[in-house]
């Protein structure tokens, strides 16, 4: 282990000995942690590792239960995030913390002192959009939140931190929302502002962009350093990653040969419009058959959540067809597709895959409640239920005191196996995943990924709607790619550079017009 | 029966809407339903006029139930911020709770005979204005003149004020408002005293000024549910409210005044002959209080607007969400 | 999310310990929610006594004459349980629509509506007076609740289709509902200019236990009436819908996540319009009960607010059927009781402050509170410890 604790007037901020419990886990166990003047600073680990946590306690949200903190030599006792602001430190969040509603300006101006009383908003606009220029970034101090694209927003999040004078820029996961391109001018805007003196520290999962952007960087396991502040350049990428998880990890699955049968999701040309009356799909075409798994490339926001929710019922089609099975499900109610044999493992867990305060037995009986055994006509048969559900629970080592537990109680990777026990129960022949793996360790990711091939060998169709390009080459048979509600096209040989050119808006037939045009 | 007369006292009756929808529009705005408003209303009814009949000040009493209303609204603000409990069920609850201890304290005021009221003018020069100057300007309460100018000063305070910014923010997404260093909880406290003290005044506004006494239950009569409804009708906008407020006004005063005369228009009065027919008149406010949601609602859903994103849930710092 | 209280923060820095909140991670104990709900009334009851003495009274007195005046004859009993009757169907009316978290705060129009339509068998007349009993009160109970699912129907409807706020519509209507019936107690059916119609003929009251007190002694003098049987069977029936019937899970799936419920292929419009038709329903029955076996006849004055105090003791009884009964027999004892204290305003306010306490104490199934040893915070960074 790396050590830093000496007193270097270069150091920004140092994190001694943090300790922060949360009830049930031990999220940062005697944390160590430095940040010099003018670098990148990569905090790398896995999901609940600890990063956000050691930020958000940097950030002031949280207090430490332990631990000292020295911010330009000065000890520290954050009580909100205004006093860390104060320091000058400013957290962009995964999550953007932007009111939809407001404009760009009353989004920066949000929590300052000045002005003091009437908001004077088009004298502020003119700052807003000066401050911009300075870090070669637009955007329209006018515009509200929600028209902009996620990586204007994120943009925004910047400008915000950057008018309230903070040199510490934490930055938590800042990639996972943008595309290839928006990754590129990101970097590039990280590095401007490192040459104006500004530090930063990067809070990744992905190995290949912690090596990319950042100087030094930290690893966290189970809330435990595991290598504190190493040079980057001394490293390799192996080694991060058995400093990230514990062992070698294995970057490949095994998937077996599986000949696809007869086609069982058909979508043909279809329209929908999002929750603000807005189009998201645009004329999507795509195919899925029995046997394989089929990826949906994309940056999130293009269109995917609202093609999951059409395909299962939950959204109205305005043009265009959706047929399971040979037969028209379009504008259909959900009951029918969950009895065409469609299963969905839905983006959000918690706000639509399961009702928190119910039991994992009423959770489990979700979409079987109507057939029998568990249902005798009206009534519901709570033996045959109860004993559905302790099956699964055995199956599916969902690891719970009792069936009664209400899911709410749950950690991440058990409440998936309860919805992937659940939807894999219905002996699906659709399954629609959309992010099935995203905020669980390592142990659960490979678990679904299991679940998900043995579900491919068994003969459903899949479609697997994920953000993480590895996720979905190491698990598809082909992969489409989606832009502003169009499919750009598809790839078939992992092509991960025509992929990425597809994510930002570029027809597959363009790149290749351009290769041809290149050879020619 | 004179038609100004009637949209003159309406404007008055409406002035008790006006204030409480602005005070639940505060609250709402900035994350908190308040369902006591009703309570609220006649815990301030009742104290304005307890206090004026024992000090024989107005004023004191308009003081008083400002202040009794917010402060009780504080319960609700306890326990649903706090200790994070339903919004709808603890407002309900507040509701009970005032009406209660208004019923207890009132006992007995029904019989305390006229007191003095709030001062009663018109504004020179603007109440010589045809049609205009007699029903707004022409001898009213100065409650009626406040009202003029507190939903207009509402509405800019918050649009275009940085207190009015936060406001906004803590109901629309107060993680945001948290991280840049808003306090939510303080500001949520706030407006629902705003709220309260408002429905305070509102009930003042009853029994100080356009109906004066103290008649129990009866004497809001529903008019803070009706409130609570139009701060949906007027899409959390206090403007809209003002319009929504003085219509129901003039509505609540012509069912009361259509029962008079014998003759209306050169015809014979229908509900002067069948007197019992005023029980269909009475049930109009309500009947339109429910037409204006589904206008309202209606509206809503074709422009996408909604309540703020907020509003009916607790902000528990740390966890996602609104 | 763990939380200290701010308050432990500031003022108590020099105690040893501190109290710590955090989210509960495991279930507390059945026993527990129930000592909780015990504890809160007797809480609400200590505050109502500090503000009865604040207005002027005795609270030792109130209390002991409201336990007198409702437990302490088999005669007074009965009487509690008249009261108590009308309670437990309105309870559950409400329990059942806030299951699905639909607030369905009309339940008292929904009785006036109940009662209502109760009362048209008589006075419309629907049956001749001499019509048989086997006639009366199966009519009677088919309209109060047929009534009562128009009442509960239309903001059912209205808020499928257009969202509108049900708290706000089922409130409006409660207000019509008592001007309708006004109009007909004082135009139609009055008796001689008062404010109520003609006495029902006996075959269309709900039989009584003094009914029988001629051939069984100890029953004479009892008012206790069948309506009391309906509601216990109700009790069960909507036991039965929420937790053993396919309609009752869809019921709780929606309540506690719509979302999920939509994702399940459940239908919430329908679900949202079936389920006021039921509240409402029952709610009418509550009316139709206390027409005919109380009031017999239709008039102004028939509940002193049951819709309301229904609304508190479904959340009371934590919105289960079987807990509703208790508590309803407690806060009937209270009505009773209410009657003859001063101010008239007291069992208003003791409810109320028993609803807010009760709320309050909520706040504690969901979090617990620990009294932790403080661990000193350790400035020292560590390097310096080496």
């Amino acid at each position: 282990m790396v050590h830093s604790g000496s007193d270097n007037p270069n150091d920004v901020v140092r994190m001694a000995g943090i300790v922060k419990r949360f009830p049930g886990v031990l999220a940062n166990d005697s944390v160590d942690f430095t940040l010099r003047k003018g670098e990148i600073h990569a905090l790398l680990g896995e999901n609940g590792a600890g990063k956000s946590t050691l930020m958000n306690i940097l950030a002031g949200l949280y207090h430490p239960d332990a631990g000292s903190i020295v911010v330009n030599q000065q000890h520290v006792n954050f009580n909100s995030p205004r006093d860390a602001i104060a320091a000058g430190i400013g957290m962009i969040h995964q999550h953007f913390m932007l009111v939809p509603s407001q404009t760009v300006t009353e989004n920066i101006l949000l929590g300052m002192e000045k002005p003091r009383f009437l908001l004077r908003l088009q004298e502020y606009d003119r700052v807003v959009t000066g401050l911009g220029e300075q870090f070669g970034m637009k955007v329209d101090p006018r515009a509200k939140i929600w028209q902009l694209s996620v990586g204007e927003q994120q943009r925004v999040e910047i400008l915000k931190m950057l008018y309230r004078g903070a040199n510490i820029l934490i930055m938590d996961e800042p990639t996972a929302v943008l595309a290839p391109q928006e990754i590129e001018d990101l970097f590039v805007t990280l590095r401007k502002m490192v040459a104006e003196g500004k530090s930063i520290i990067f809070i990744s999962h992905k190995l290949n962009e912690v090596m990319e952007i950042s100087d030094r960087v930290t690893v966290l396991r189970r809330g435990k350093v595991t290598a504190g502040g190493v040079d980057v350049h001394s490293v390799d990428k192996v080694e991060l990653a058995r400093l990230m998880v514990g062992r070698d990890v294995i970057f490949s699955l095994n998937k077996k040969a599986v000949q696809p049968g007869d086609v069982v999701l058909k979508v043909q040309s279809l329209f929908a419009e999002n929750d603000k009356g807005l189009p998201a799909l645009r004329g999507v075409d795509l195919e899925v058959r029995q046997g394989e798994i089929v990826g949906l490339a994309g940056v999130a926001g293009n269109g995917q959540r609202e093609l999951a929710d059409v395909i299962t019922g939950l959204r109205k089609v305005k043009k265009g067809s959706v047929l399971i099975c040979g037969e028209e499900t379009t504008n259909q109610p959900v009951s029918k597709g969950i009895r065409k044999g469609v299963s969905h493992i839905p983006e959000d867990r918690t706000h639509v895959g399961t009702a928190p305060n119910l039991s994992i037995t009423d959770n489990v009986i979700m979409k079987t409640y109507n057939q029998p055994p568990i249902s005798n006509g009206w009534i519901l048969n709570a033996v045959a239920a109860e004993n559905f559900a302790s099956g699964l629970k055995d199956a599916y080592q969902i690891l719970v005191p009792s069936l009664e537990t209400p899911v709410r109680l749950l950690s991440g990777g058990n409440l998936q196996r309860v919805i992937l026990a659940r939807e894999i129960s219905c002996k699906p022949r659709l399954m629609i995943a959309v992010q099935p793996t995203r905020g669980l360790d390592v142990g659960a990711i490979e678990g679904v990924h299991r679940l998900l091939l043995e579900q491919r060998e068994a003969g459903a169709a899949i479609l697997l709607i994920s953000e993480e390009l590895e996720e979905l080459l190491g698990l598809s048979d082909r992969v489409y790619v989606i832009y502003e509600g169009r499919i750009m096209g598809e790839v078939k040989d992992g092509n991960l550079e025509k992929i990425g050119q597809m994510m930002t808006g570029t027809r597959l037939e363009q790149i290749e017009q351009h290769k041809e045009v290149e050879h020619a | 029966m004179d038609i100004l007369i009637i949209l003159q006292a309406g404007v008055a009756t409406g002035t008790i809407l006006l204030f409480a929808t602005l005070g639940e529009i505060f609250a709402e705005r900035a994350g908190v339903l308040n369902l006591g408003v009703e309570g609220m209303m006649l815990i301030g009814a009742m104290s304005a006029f307890k206090i004026t009949t024992i000090t024989g000040n107005p004023w004191l009493g308009l003081l008083v139930a400002m202040a009794v209303a917010g402060l009780i609204s504080q319960i609700h603000a306890y326990i649903s911020i706090t200790l994070q409990a339903d919004q709808v069920v603890s407002g309900l609850s507040l509701g009970f709770l005032a009406t209660g201890i208004s019923l207890v304290l009132g006992e007995g005021l029904s019989k305390a005979g006229t007191i003095a009221y709030l001062p009663k003018f018109s504004i020179p020069l603007l109440d010589q204005v045809p049609v205009l100057g007699p029903v707004f300007f022409k001898d009213h309460s100065i409650l009626v003149y406040i009202g003029y100018l507190l939903f207009p000063l509402c509405w800019y305070y918050i649009n275009y004020t940085r207190p009015g910014l936060h406001l906004r923010a803590v109901g629309e997404y107060p993680a945001a408002a948290d991280a840049l260093g808003v306090n939510v909880y303080r500001m949520r406290y706030l407006y629902v005293f705003v709220g309260g003290m408002m429905a305070g005044l509102a009930g003042a506004t009853i029994s100080l000024a356009v109906s004066p006494g103290w008649f129990s239950e009866l004497t809001t009569a529903g008019q803070g549910w009706i409130a609570v409804g139009l701060v949906i009708f007027a899409q959390w906008n206090p403007l809209r409210a003002a319009f929504g407020a003085y219509t129901f006004g003039a509505l609540r005063r012509l069912i009361l005044d259509i029962q008079g005369p014998m003759v209306i228009l050169g015809i014979k009065n229908p509900f002067y002959y069948n007197p019992y027919w005023g029980y269909f008149l009475e049930m109009l406010p309500y009947a339109f209080t429910i037409l204006v949601l589904v206008i309202g609602s209606r509206e809503a859903i074709r422009k996408r607007m909604g309540a703020p994103a907020a509003l009916g849930t607790p902000y528990i710092r740390g966890e996602r969400g609104v | 999310m763990p939380k200290t209280s701010m308050l432990s923060n500031k003022l108590a820095n020099w105690l040893p310990f501190e109290v710590r909140i955090e989210k509960r991670l495991n279930q507390p104990k059945s026993g527990y929610s129930t000592l909780l709900s015990f504890l809160s009334v007797v809480v609400a009851l200590i505050i109502g006594a500090f503000i009865l003495l604040l207005a002027g009274g005795d609270p030792i007195y109130s209390y002991i004459h409201i336990a007198r005046a409702s437990f302490s004859s088999l005669g007074v009993f009965s009487d509690t349980l008249v009261k108590a009757t009308p309670l437990i169907i309105v309870g559950v009316a409400c329990a059942l629509a806030f299951r699905m978290k639909l607030w369905n705060i009309g339940a008292e129009g929904q009785f006036f509506i109940g009662a209502f339509g109760a009362s048209s068998v008589v006075l419309l007349p629907m049956l001749p007076d001499s019509a048989s009993r086997w006639f009366f009160i199966p009519l009677m109970i088919l309209m109060g609740m047929l009534c009562g699912a128009i009442w509960g129907i239309i903001p059912g409807i209205l808020k499928a289709k257009f969202k509108v706020n049900e708290i706000i519509s089922t409130l409006m209507l409660n207000y019509i509902a008592v001007n309708w019936n006004n109009f007909f107690i004082f135009a139609v059916w009055t008796e001689g200019g008062f404010q109520m119609s003609r006495m029902f003929p006996e075959n269309a009251w709900l039989p009584r236990l003094t009914d029988y007190g001629e051939r069984i002694p100890l029953l004479q003098g009892l008012t206790t009436h069948l309506g009391l049987l309906f509601a216990l069977i109700i009790a069960v029936v909507v036991w039965l819908i929420l937790y053993r019937s396919r309609w009752g899970y869809e019921i709780r799936l929606i309540g506690d996540n719509p979302h999920a419920a939509q994702y399940a292929g459940i239908s919430i419009t329908r679900n949202t319009v079936l389920v006021m038709a039921l509240s409402g329903a029952i709610a009418g029955l509550a009316g139709m009960s206390e027409i005919s076996g109380v009031v017999h006849r239709l008039q102004g004055a028939i509940s002193p607010g049951y819709g309301f105090t229904g609304i508190i003791i479904a959340w009371l009884g934590k919105l289960n059927p079987f807990a509703i009964i208790p508590v309803s027999i407690l806060f009937g004892a209270l009505i009773l009781a209410g009657r003859e204290i001063q101010p008239s305003g007291i069992p208003k306010l003791i409810q109320g402050i028993i609803l807010v306490c009760l709320i309050a104490s909520d706040f504690f199934l969901r979090n617990e509170v620990r009294i932790v040893r403080k661990q000193k915070l350790s400035i020292q960074p560590k390097g310096q410890e080496q």
